[in-house]
C-alpha cells in the first residue's frame, strides 16, 4: 500500500489521507468518516469500512475487534426515490 | 467548563479564549460535532418572522464570510441562496411581513414569481406556488468543518477540549455552580456553559432548573450524487419540506414530522423514508430515478418559540444556557457564540439578548418564529 491507494473509491480517499487523519486525532471510523467521507458515497462504506477499521487498528496498536464499524444507515442499498414513495412512473430508458 | 462539544461549545470556547479568558474546557460525551451539529442539515438562513433570529442570522452570515481566514480551515461555506414558496394567501400576508421587517434591517431578500422560482431551481414544480422569496445571501456550509474550524483554533488558544468524557453530575453550593462530576473524575468549577443540544434539559435537571425545551427527531436524507444543476435551498413551510443540493451533487431533504413525538430516540424510520419520497417527487418529479443512499436522525431542542435560551437563569449562579436552538443553531452560532462571550467576558453586548432569557417564558409574553420547519 502506498500514499495514493485509494481506499474509499466513492469518494476517491487515499491511504495518506486516513492515515493524516489518524495523526490528526481521529481514530474512529465515525469521525473518519465526517472528516474525509469515506462511508458516505454509493457503497455507504461496504467497500472501505473494514479497511478503515483495519489501518485504524494497525496504527494505533488495537485490535480491530476494538475498531467499531460506523452506524449502519438505511436503506441497505441505494434506492430510487420513485420505488420508496411508491409511485408508479414511466420507463424512460 | 463548557459542556457539548458541537458548534456552539466550539464556537464558545474559541471565543471566550481569543478574549483571553483562562482555564477554558469543553466536555463532548463522544466526538466533536456527535450530537445535532454534526446531523444538521448545514443550512444557513437569514429569512425569519422574528426580528431576533433575522439579527442573529444576517450577523452570523457576516461571520461566516470571515471564518476561513480567521480559522484558517476551508469550511466549505457557500452562498447559494434560499428560496421560500408561498401557496396560500395567508403564507403571502405573513412573507410581505417578514420580508419589509427584514428589508428594514437591510437583507437582501425579495419576492419573486414562480417562473424566476423555476430559473432559480430547474425542474422545481410550481404548481399551485403563488409567490416566493428569495434571499441570495443565504446559503450553507460544512458543520463538522466549521465545528472543527473553531476547535482547531481554540486549543491553539489553550483551551482544553475533553472527547469521550460525559458529565454524570453538576453540583452546587449555596446557590453557586461548585462543580462538575463526569465519568472521569471530579473538577471544580464556578462557571458552567449547557451546550449540550437536546440534552441541555438533562443537565439543566441535575441543577434543579427546569428549561422549556422539548426535545423532538428530526430527520434527513441524502441521494447519490448526480450532477450539480442547483445552489439554492428550497423551503415550503406548507409541506414542512427543505431541500438543497450539496457542491458535491447529493441531494439533501428532510421535513418536519408534526406527529413526531418528544423523545430521545434518533433512530431512522421508514415512515420519514416513504413520506420524505413523496414529498420530494411532488417538488422536484424529474427526481424519480435518483437513489437515496443514507438517511439518519438527529434531535431539535425545541422552545415555546422556537427562539434560543441564551444567558443565565435565576436561582443558579454561574450557570449559563446556548441552547433551545430549535433546529437552528448551527446557522445561528458564530453570532451566538461571540454575544455569549461578551456576556461572561463582561463586555457590554453589541446586540442585545435580553428577550432571549429564560425568564420570558414566566412572564407569558412570548411571540414565536414562524418561519420553522
Amino acid at each position: 500500500m502506498t500514499e495514493d491507494t485509494i481506499i474509499c473509491r466513492c469518494e476517491d480517499v487515499t491511504y495518506g489521507q486516513v492515515v493524516e487523519a489518524i495523526e490528526q486525532g481521529f481514530t474512529t471510523t465515525e469521525e473518519m468518516k465526517r472528516m474525509l467521507r469515506c462511508g458516505m458515497g454509493a457503497c455507504q462504506g461496504r467497500t472501505c469500512g473494514r479497511l478503515i477499521a483495519q489501518i485504524i487498528a494497525a496504527k494505533t496498536g488495537t485490535s480491530l475487534s476494538q475498531v467499531p464499524l460506523p452506524t449502519s444507515r438505511p436503506p441497505a442499498a441505494p434506492t430510487e426515490l420513485a420505488i420508496l414513495a411508491g409511485t408508479p412512473h414511466e420507463e424512460t430508458s | 467548563m463548557i459542556i457539548g462539544g458541537g458548534v456552539s461549545g466550539c464556537g464558545l470556547a474559541y471565543c471566550l479564549a481569543k478574549r483571553g479568558f483562562k482555564d477554558v474546557v469543553v466536555l463532548e460525551r463522544e466526538y466533536l460535532a456527535s450530537g445535532a451539529t454534526g446531523r444538521c442539515g448545514g443550512g444557513i438562513r437569514q429569512q425569519w418572522s422574528t426580528e431576533e433570529n433575522t439579527k442573529l442570522a444576517m450577523e452570523s452570515v457576516r461571520l461566516f464570510g470571515q471564518l476561513d481566514e480567521e480559522l484558517e480551515y476551508e469550511t466549505e461555506f457557500e452562498q447559494g441562496g434560499y428560496l421560500i414558496l408561498a401557496y396560500t394567501d395567508q403564507e403571502v400576508e405573513q412573507y410581505k411581513k417578514n420580508v419589509a421587517m427584514q428589508q428594514k434591517l437591510g437583507l437582501d431578500v425579495r419576492f419573486i414569481d414562480p417562473k424566476e422560482a423555476r430559473e432559480i431551481a430547474p425542474h422545481l414544480n410550481t404548481e399551485g406556488v403563488l409567490c416566493a422569496t428569495y434571499c441570495p445571501s443565504d446559503g450553507s456550509a460544512n458543520p463538522f468543518y466549521v465545528t472543527q474550524a473553531y476547535a482547531e483554533a481554540a486549543k491553539c488558544l489553550g483551551v482544553q477540549i475533553e472527547l469521550y468524557t460525559p458529565v454524570t453530575n453538576i453540583e452546587k453550593r449555596g446557590g453557586r455552580i461548585a462543580s462538575v462530576v463526569t465519568s472521569r473524575g471530579k473538577i471544580e468549577t464556578p462557571l458552567i456553559v449547557n451546550a449540550a443540544g437536546g440534552d441541555s434539559v438533562s443537565l439543566a435537571k441535575m441543577v434543579g432548573v427546569e428549561l422549556p425545551i422539548v426535545p423532538t427527531r428530526h430527520e434527513i436524507m441524502v441521494t447519490e450524487q448526480v450532477e450539480p444543476f442547483f445552489t439554492t435551498m428550497v423551503i415550503s413551510f406548507k409541506h414542512g419540506v427543505y431541500f438543497r443540493q450539496e457542491k458535491r451533487g447529493g441531494i439533501l431533504m428532510g421535513y418536519g414530522d408534526p406527529d413526531e413525538r418528544p423523545g430521545f430516540d434518533i433512530t431512522s424510520s421508514m415512515k420519514f423514508l416513504r413520506t420524505m419520497s413523496r414529498k420530494i417527487l411532488n417538488l422536484m418529479p424529474a427526481l424519480h430515478r435518483v437513489k437515496v443512499v443514507r438517511q439518519w436522525g438527529g434531535l431539535y431542542d425545541t422552545t415555546p418559540d422556537a427562539l434560543p435560551i441564551l444567558g443565565p437563569v435565576d436561582g443558579v449562579e454561574g450557570f449559563i444556557q446556548i441552547n433551545g436552538f430549535s433546529g437552528h443553531g448551527f446557522m445561528l452560532a458564530p453570532k451566538v457564540v461571540d454575544l455569549l462571550a461578551q456576556l461572561i467576558t463582561g463586555e457590554e453586548l453589541d446586540l442585545p439578548i435580553d428577550r432571549l432569557h429564560m425568564d420570558r417564558f414566566l412572564t407569558g409574553e412570548i411571540s414565536r418564529d414562524l418561519s420553522v420547519v
